[in-house]
């Protein structure tokens, strides 16, 4: 297993944004994770990523306890993450979005930098171009991050946080506002990171995305989790369908 | 012991009348007017040309006093403040546009008044003792401290009575949709700054009885003092900054006793240092979690 | 050669303010680009000035070794100071700054060795103008190479979004305080020389109006690069003089030049020479500061 939550739980005020929630998620896995508005995914996410700690419960990763630390602890241990609604650097170019997200991964050059010698971050910057490339970005590689359409702008989060070569991405709601033809290349890149041996842990409402892309499924609602397993168990199950109330194709 | 509490009071008044003007603009507007201490020093300024060089009375001078810094307040917006939010600019332009109106008015003040203190006219402001029992008080503070009262009263209502009051709610709480739903925006800021503006000038004025002294430079210390009362009380709150205020006032008179006349100045900015560093949100302020 | 060597010596005192200036400038650069917006660069220079100052006269310290001590008493200053206001943001951060640099005022005034709200008198006039030169260019080479670094991206990506940041592998913590210590460091430093030049020292010399004067020196010359900061300070430090024809009404024709550069051009001069670039950032409402 690469990442393992046991009894994550966590209030606010006196709200149980999360309770007692158990999930593993095998290496090279694609694992969704979907439920209702308000169920619960964020907060969870939130909390497995740094930027938030449980109230109870531990976090697994790689087989050390890593529950409560840093961002950007987790970010160098190999977890990293995208956004609800994207979170870019929008005065940074995009070239320089991407090469952020290569921080955890690049030696620090400020000390060699004094010596006005060339440019030491060129491997860097190749991998960098060489993402954007991926992401079909390229060609925008010096426009501001804030100048790009929206779907451009979600995949060069993906970009920036492939930069850091995780083991784990985690992508947040990544096809909110992606038309069909958008969020099925979204899918047969995911399947594609999958297959390289990237682990991904996917929250989504797109339900159709969620069983097309994903290995496993869970299901939260009330911050508790009420179904596990395949994507074809999950839709079969008559909890999931009652919290959904029937509305089966939220995109 | 009955001085103490009086004075304390009294300052207390002076210190809410000038930073509920304060906390006024930030919680509506988002601004930090750093050229506030101007308009309690114009307060001042114009409550003399209007005793001095008007010979009116001085419950008229107050008037006038508020009235004229009121308007200009609407002045200083529209030169200072509303474009830069008509282009998004960051609070930093703000302040530092409205430090660039100090420095013109303050000179332009200087220039016409001179930069030493000065006193008013002989027999033109009140100036008469009260006696309870062993104590004997200065008469025109019991009149400074209720007219700040009266005005407090007077803000409550408007702020929750008045339709102006309610257009002001609706832009401090969200300017966008306050705008679709009607509010006249432009209003609703005018208002914002006459009042702010104006209490900011009648401080200033009955200040300047009470001491029956007036300078270019009196409104500086008192901003700092504005700061320490608006995080004390909680930033943007306005009843917060009455409270804080009185609790700054009280603190400094009482540090007086305990502390050397230099340190009194450090009572103020520790409390803020401490506040800030274990409540930023102050006495009454709103929690504002940072949400992922 | 002699019209310059004359020119120099004329002016020596309004350069050597500018310089000073473009350091104080720099320091309170730095801060700004990673996102702090701090009052308290006033209160560390006038802990370079005051230790530089005293340790020169009572234990006859050589001057770089004093400036240098005085430097690094405000660094270790600013270190507690830092991690305390580290969660504080924009308005409150520079009021908790503002603040420590008031209580630091206070402080001076009341402590008997720093001579008190007389300050200090007599100070030795070691500064050369080669030395605040030198400083000049070395702080903004250095600031240069680190703004293209990792350092100085880590620190545009904390200004931009803090969050995010910290999910890229930025230490926030970290980063914030270098950026902090930084400023104080070369803050400090420049009180030093300004001290030893203006012979004399009062604690009124760094308070708010300095740390205001400070920040707008950094902003009207803009934050895009360390020439920004520079170009700030030289021209509002050369300004009263240019203006002094104007005599009285000096003052009011600076503040009118401000006003119109703030509203005209609130991303500093700099932006002149930028300006596509700062018409894409204000379009997409980019972060300036905090």
């Amino acid at each position: 297993m690469l990442l393992e939550t046991l009894g994550l739980s966590r209030s606010f005020g006196g709200v149980r944004a999360v309770a007692g929630v158990d999930l593993v998620i095998a290496p090279a896995q694609v694992f969704g994770l979907i439920g209702p508005n308000g169920a619960g995914k964020t907060t969870f996410v939130n909390i497995v990523s740094g930027h938030l700690r449980p109230d109870a419960g531990t976090v697994h990763f790689a087989q050390g306890d890593v529950t409560g630390l840093a961002p950007h602890v987790l970010a160098r241990l190999g977890i990293a993450r995208t956004f609800q609604g994207v979170r870019l650097f929008k005065g940074l170019t995009v070239l320089e979005n991407v090469l952020v997200g290569r921080h955890a991964r690049m030696r620090p050059d400020a000390l060699r930098r004094l010596w006005p010698r060339g440019a030491p971050d060129l491997a860097d910057r190749e991998i960098a171009r060489s993402l954007l490339d991926r992401m079909g970005l390229a060609a925008r590689a010096g426009a501001l991050a804030g100048e790009l359409a929206y779907g451009d702008q979600r995949r060069l989060e993906i970009a920036r946080a492939l930069a850091s070569e995780p083991r784990l991405l985690i992508l947040d709601e990544p096809a909110a506002g992606m038309n069909p033809a958008e969020s099925s290349g979204l899918r047969g890149l995911m399947r594609d990171l999958a297959l390289n041996g990237l682990t991904i842990l996917l929250i989504e409402h797109d339900v159709r995305l969620v069983m097309g892309a994903c290995d496993r499924v869970a299901v939260l609602n009330f911050g508790r989790k009420i179904a596990e397993g395949t994507p074809a168990e999950v839709q079969r199950n008559p909890a999931v369908r009652e919290a959904y109330l029937g509305a089966e194709d939220v995109a | 012991m009955l001085e103490q509490v009086y004075n304390a009071i009294f300052i207390g008044s002076i210190y809410a009348l000038f930073a509920v003007g304060f906390a006024l603009v930030f919680s509506v507007l988002d601004i930090l007017n750093l050229a506030h201490p101007t308009v309690f020093m114009l307060g001042a300024f114009v409550a003399l040309f209007a005793i001095a060089t008007l010979g009116l009375p001085w419950y008229v001078a107050i008037v006038l006093a508020f009235v004229a810094t009121g308007l200009f307040g609407i002045l200083l917006d529209r030169i200072a403040f509303a474009p830069l939010r008509r282009r998004g600019a960051p609070q930093l332009s703000t302040m530092i546009s409205s430090i660039a109106v100090t420095l013109v008015v303050v000179r332009l003040v200087e220039l016409r008044y001179g930069g030493d203190f000065i006193t008013f006219p002989r027999g033109t402001v009140p100036s008469f003792l009260i006696q309870i029992g062993d104590a004997t008080l200065e008469g025109i503070r019991v009149v400074i401290i209720a007219t700040a009262l009266v005005l407090m009263a007077g803000l409550t209502y408007l702020i929750r009575s008045t339709s102006i009051g309610r257009d002001i709610r609706a832009l401090a709480e969200n300017p966008r949709a306050a705008r679709i739903l009607g509010v006249d925006i432009e209003r609703a800021v005018a208002a914002t700054f006459f009042v702010s503006s104006g209490l900011g000038g009648l401080a200033g004025a009955l200040l300047a009885f009470a001491y029956d002294s007036l300078d270019s430079k009196m409104g500086l210390s008192l901003e700092l003092r504005a700061f320490t009362v608006m995080v004390v009380g909680g930033m943007g709150s306005l009843p917060g900054a009455v409270i804080g205020a009185y609790v700054l006032a009280f603190g400094e008179v009482g540090s007086l006793v305990y502390l050397p006349a230099e340190l009194r100045d450090a009572f103020a900015f520790g409390l803020l240092f401490l506040v800030l560093i274990a409540r930023p949100t102050g006495l009454l302020g709103q929690r504002n979690a940072d949400r992922v | 050669m002699d019209a310059i060597a004359d020119f120099l010596s004329a002016y020596s005192t309004l350069i050597a303010l500018v310089g000073v200036n473009a350091l104080l400038a720099l320091s309170v650069w730095i801060t700004l680009y990673a996102g702090q917006l701090t009052l308290g660069n006033a209160a560390f220079m006038g802990i370079g000035a005051y230790v530089s100052a005293l340790l020169g006269r009572h234990l006859g310290m050589p001057f770089p070794l004093a400036l240098g001590l005085g430097a690094l008493a405000a660094g270790v200053l600013a270190v507690p100071l830092g991690l305390t206001v580290f969660r504080l943001r924009g308005v409150y951060l520079a009021i908790a700054t503002l603040a420590f640099g008031e209580v630091l005022r206070v402080i001076l005034l009341a402590t008997p060795i720093t001579g008190k709200g007389q300050g200090l008198n007599g100070i030795p006039p070691k500064t050369e103008l080669w030395h605040i030169f030198v400083s000049c260019v070395v702080v903004a080479y250095v600031l240069w190479r680190v703004q293209g670094s990792t350092v100085g991206r880590a620190w545009a990506a904390i200004r931009e979004d803090e969050t995010a940041a910290a999910s890229q592998g930025i230490a926030i913590r970290r980063y914030k305080l270098g950026a902090f210590v930084a400023g104080a460091l070369i803050a400090a430093w420049a009180g030093g020389l300004s001290a030893h030049v203006t012979f004399s020292i009062d604690p009124n010399d760094f308070a708010f109006s300095k740390a205001v004067q400070i920040l707008v020196f950094a902003v009207v010359g803009g934050l895009p690069n360390v020439a920004g900061p520079i170009l700030g300070a030289a021209l509002l430090t050369a300004l009263p003089e240019i203006l002094r024809p104007l005599k009285d009404y000096r003052d009011i024709f600076q503040g009118a030049i401000l006003l119109f550069v703030i509203i005209f051009l609130p991303r500093g001069l700099v932006t002149v020479a930028q300006l596509r670039r700062t018409r894409r950032l204000q379009k997409i409402g980019a972060a300036d500061v905090a």
